[in-house]
């Protein structure tokens, strides 16, 4: 697999997929049908300015302020929206949140669908045919691959992205948070966790990934 | 289409693998930068849209679509696109060289614009003078069809009856859009019980919430 993140040894010929992309692009720029700053522009916004960072914010809140919680279950795109997370794949937001007893799941098993201005560009596991091919049909297995283990009365929902519907979950606020500020709360907030293949980080948790 | 793009239910793909969250780079390589920004400032030249962009990349053929990694499809989609809409020739794609400059008519979006678009976002929901036929707590089956263009009925949900829970307004329908064409239909959020959709092999204690265009449904 050519591109797993292994560290490249730059005396490697080009791949393929290489080749092929950078003479789409030097065709596409001499024929005028791209500009080159637009590319750069639109790489920059979502390699850096948007990503879970945006997620972790709405969720906090909600955990924060019941009024915000209840703006965000009546009409989650115009309280994201609040923040100023609005565009791209994020036109149609819906919150689900967990609870003792629900846990959500969000999955695209027909493609990549995934709320682009809450948790940035989707990870590559998220796009992969062994996570969209079992959430719907056997999600306690592919939490389990996370680590992540239910009880077994509790009532799992996977959300599966068909339409331009967007879903962002809010996970359960962890035990010995209280009086905690929403900032203090958005560490324990997770990419993992707002996708649903996770809950949230304990205070311990958190304490163990700062040493 | 029923092909490698409809994964709902499928065994033998393996284990999920996932990249510690703390770790993983938003794009793995350059050229993954490159084939994103390409396929997004391509779709913003208004020549296809988001629903022709899926089915491009479901076009493949199944082994190789599944073979590929994300951005490889991705790029593949856009080339097909291209030369589909006529931008780009075969020739000119598969040499590399341009023969000729875009069209006159054409809009290249510049930075700023790109940003502004990405930004706004494309609503998907419309005004249109259609009445949703179903009602929250209704119980529908998806429908026993299999068109071969694009659709966004998966096929683990087909022949299976759930249970309407909101009705999200009328929204685009994906199987006939095209730039000149834009049908509304009601979208449904349809929840299915683990155990209707996967029979004993399921979890009754799981559901799956899918979005639904009423065309996809009939009474149950």
């Amino acid at each position: 697999m050519p591109h797993d993140g292994h560290d490249h040894d730059h005396t490697e010929p080009p791949s393929d997929i290489e080749l092929r992309v950078k003479s789409l692009e030097s065709l596409l720029v001499e024929k005028g049908l791209v500009d080159p700053a637009t590319l750069d522009a639109l790489v920059d916004r979502y390699e850096h300015h948007v990503g879970p960072q945006n997620g972790r914010k709405v969720v906090a809140r909600a955990w924060t302020d019941p009024d915000y919680r209840q703006w965000l279950q009546d009409d989650a795109s115009a309280a994201i929206g609040d923040f100023g997370f609005k565009g791209r794949q994020g036109e149609h937001m819906v919150c689900v949140e967990n609870g003792p007893k629900v846990h959500n799941l969000v999955v695209c098993t027909l493609c990549s669908c995934y709320p682009w201005t809450v948790l940035g560009l989707p990870p590559v596991w998220y796009k992969s045919a062994p996570y969209r091919s079992r959430a719907v049909a056997d999600p306690r297995g592919v939490l389990a691959e996370f680590g992540t283990t239910l009880d077994p009365d509790v009532d799992v929902r996977v959300w599966d992205s068909t339409s331009e519907m967007r879903y962002l979950v809010i996970p359960e606020r962890p035990a010995g948070t209280d009086g905690w500020t929403a900032e203090q709360l958005e560490p324990l907030v997770t990419r993992n966790s707002m996708i649903g293949v996770e809950k949230a980080r304990t205070p311990e948790e958190l304490k163990g990934a700062a040493e | 289409m029923n092909s490698g793009h409809d994964l709902g239910g499928m065994h033998g793909l393996g284990p999920i693998n996932p990249e510690p969250q703390d770790e993983e780079p938003v794009f793995h390589a350059d050229w993954e930068r490159k084939a994103f920004s390409l396929t997004l400032a391509t779709a913003l030249l208004g020549r296809w849209n988001i629903d022709m962009g899926r089915h491009s990349r479901e076009r493949q053929h199944p082994a190789r679509y599944l073979m590929n990694t994300y951005y490889e499809n991705w790029l593949t989609g856009t080339e097909v696109l291209l030369k589909e809409s006529g931008l780009v020739t075969a020739e000119e794609m598969a040499t590399g060289k341009p023969q000729g400059p875009a069209p006159n008519s054409l809009h290249v979006p510049g930075p700023d614009e790109a940003l502004n678009a990405v930004k706004a976002g494309g609503p998907a929901d419309i005004d249109a003078p259609v009445q949703a036929q179903y009602a929250v707590g209704d119980a529908v089956r998806v429908k026993n069809f299999h068109p071969k263009g694009h659709t966004r009925a998966p096929r683990y949900t087909r022949g299976r009856v759930g249970v309407i829970q909101r009705l999200h307004g009328i929204h685009v329908y994906p199987d006939t859009h095209t730039p000149d064409v834009t049908e509304g239909y009601p979208l449904y959020s349809v929840r299915f019980e683990g155990d209707e959709l996967w029979g004993p092999d399921g979890d009754a204690k799981s559901s799956v919430y899918a979005d639904l265009w009423e065309p996809y449904l009939e009474p149950a």
